[in-house]
């Protein structure tokens, strides 16, 4: 009576540690950490995969939908087992800072340029430079990742070749809003903006307003995904041999099969390439 | 208006068919938040009720700081807990980063100030009443402690559901030290982020009104359990 006020959190205590323990022992059994990107999660992609990983090679693959950069840091930092993103030049730096053991191609899709229907900068059908150029002339509104992501990187290196120092000339028409990739179409939807996105989170993006596919299929939006474990020799807890069964099979004919068996309304989202030595 | 009907519908189908992957979700948000507060209560309102019936040097500061804490940002704590677990931060070897015990972690640390500052602000009146009475018999203050905490236990209850409300509705610091992984580490407050940035905004919001109702009935059930156990409001 006198102390009831610790009885009833005890009690809660007593359940929600059972809980807990319950988690916990679930993480015992074998089980990776994958650092990867948004479009990867967002578009569904591991949603499909993984339920097969674990049936086929009975390993939990924990997620982390992170943004290239900020997964490679993760993997720097020794927090996850692998990584899997899409920015080759990030990729080969991680490699050659040690944090890499090697990189496997796996995948790829391309980069849509997305904007409102009613176009109002007119780049519809345009090559992806000369719509760039045509926004930046015309200062229309354009959602940038911000967030050093794969995507994030692809843009930059975009308006690089389009011959314009966005870090520089960027005006109040040029928003980076540091997020992810559903954050940033959510956003262009919002506000009738011109937005780089990759076409998996795309095709199964949800809130898409008056959004519509207005530059595709330019050689220059190609987007390759790769795959890495993270090295044993920095971080020694990692776990190498659940981490590289997980890459092995992702690279052989029966995973890459069944990334190409992913689907939304009948359209494949991912293209895999483990087989392209280039890649 | 139509998004805020499709939502309700989400929501009720969801709970009508015991969504499992919501189940899970629910049973972590509840773990992981009633652990946080409870932990963040058991350290908190000891020391709350201290700052009322001990004198020092420094019980000013203390005050001051606990208070100041009240508006501790979540994304900080998150971010600090993340530095600190991280396999190349001191605690690393611990493995403990992205996992539930991690999220409960810092969202203990984003409680106890609340209970430390509104214990403290609770118990001053009690003391006020209470407390030469307590003390007059020659009895030391650390004896006079459970006395008072007893007296103010309506107090220590509120301070304990303020944490707990703190808890279940934060999303900044768990999806940090979480990681926000699927079946492991995701609660409703990181999927309800996560289905917003997919842009399934009625799932997301048939998630929040889930959230809220969830959190109407464990304040609620509270209440009725402390009732029970002191017969009085």
């Amino acid at each position: 009576m006198r102390h009831w006020s610790m009885k009833a959190p005890a009690i809660a205590v007593l359940i929600s540690a059972a809980t807990l323990f319950c988690a916990q022992a679930q993480a015992q059994e074998k089980s990776i950490v994958v650092a990867s990107t948004t479009s990867t999660q967002d578009s569904g992609l591991f949603g499909y995969l993984l339920p097969i990983v674990k049936q086929k090679l009975g390993i939990t693959v924990k997620v982390l939908a992170q943004g290239t950069g900020q997964a490679l840091d993760t993997a720097r930092r020794g927090d996850a087992d692998v990584v899997f993103v899409h920015a080759k030049s990030a990729e080969e730096k991680f490699l050659a800072e040690g944090f890499g053991v090697k990189r496997y191609p796996v995948m790829y899709n391309d980069f849509v340029l997305i904007g409102p229907k009613n176009d109002p900068a007119g780049i519809k059908g345009k090559d992806v430079l000369t719509a760039l150029q045509t926004i930046k002339a015309k200062a229309a509104p354009f959602v940038s990742r911000g967030d050093r992501s794969g995507t994030h990187i692809a843009e930059l290196a975009l308006w690089q070749k389009a011959g314009i120092d966005v870090a520089h000339d960027k005006g109040s028409w040029y928003k980076e809003i540091g997020q992810g990739m559903g954050a940033a179409l959510n956003m262009a939807a919002a506000s009738g903006s011109y937005v780089l996105a990759d076409r998996g989170t795309w095709l199964a993006f949800k809130n898409r307003a008056d959004l519509t596919i207005l530059v595709e299929g330019d050689k220059r939006l190609f987007n390759q995904y790769g795959v890495m474990l993270v090295s044993p020799a920095k971080h020694p807890h990692v776990k190498k041999d659940l981490g590289q069964a997980f890459i092995d099979w992702l690279v052989s004919p029966e995973g890459q099969h069944a990334i190409a068996g992913y689907k939304i309304n009948g359209q494949q989202l991912f293209y895999p390439d483990a087989d392209d030595p280039n890649a | 208006m139509s998004d805020f009907t499709d939502a309700l519908r989400t929501a009720a189908l969801l709970i009508i068919n015991l969504d499992p992957e919501l189940r899970g979700i629910v049973l972590l948000s509840l773990a992981v938040s009633l652990t946080a507060s409870v932990c963040a209560f058991l350290v908190g309102s000891p020391l709350g009720t201290a700052l009322v019936v001990y004198r020092f040097r420094g019980r000013g500061a203390l005050i001051v700081i606990a208070n100041a804490l009240l508006g501790l940002p979540p994304v900080v704590v998150g971010l600090v807990v993340y530095l600190l677990l991280s396999r190349s931060g001191p605690l690393g070897s611990l493995g403990i980063l992205f996992t539930p015990t991690a999220m409960v972690i810092a969202q203990a640390l984003l409680g106890a100030p609340i209970v430390v500052a509104l214990v403290h602000r609770m118990m001053t009146d009690v003391w006020a009443t209470y407390g030469d009475a307590l003390l007059v018999d020659g009895a030391s203050r650390l004896r006079a402690m459970p006395p008072i905490m007893s007296i103010g236990r309506d107090g220590l209850f509120t301070a304990f559901l303020a944490a707990f409300g703190r808890a279940i509705a934060e999303v900044g610091a768990i999806i940090i030290v979480g990681g926000n992984i699927r079946d492991y580490t995701r609660t409703m407050t990181t999927a309800i982020a996560l289905e917003t940035s997919k842009g399934d905004l009625s799932l997301a919001l048939a998630l929040g009104i889930i959230l809220i109702v969830l959190s109407m009935i464990v304040s609620g059930a509270s209440l009725v359990v402390a009732r029970s156990l002191t017969g009085r409001w």
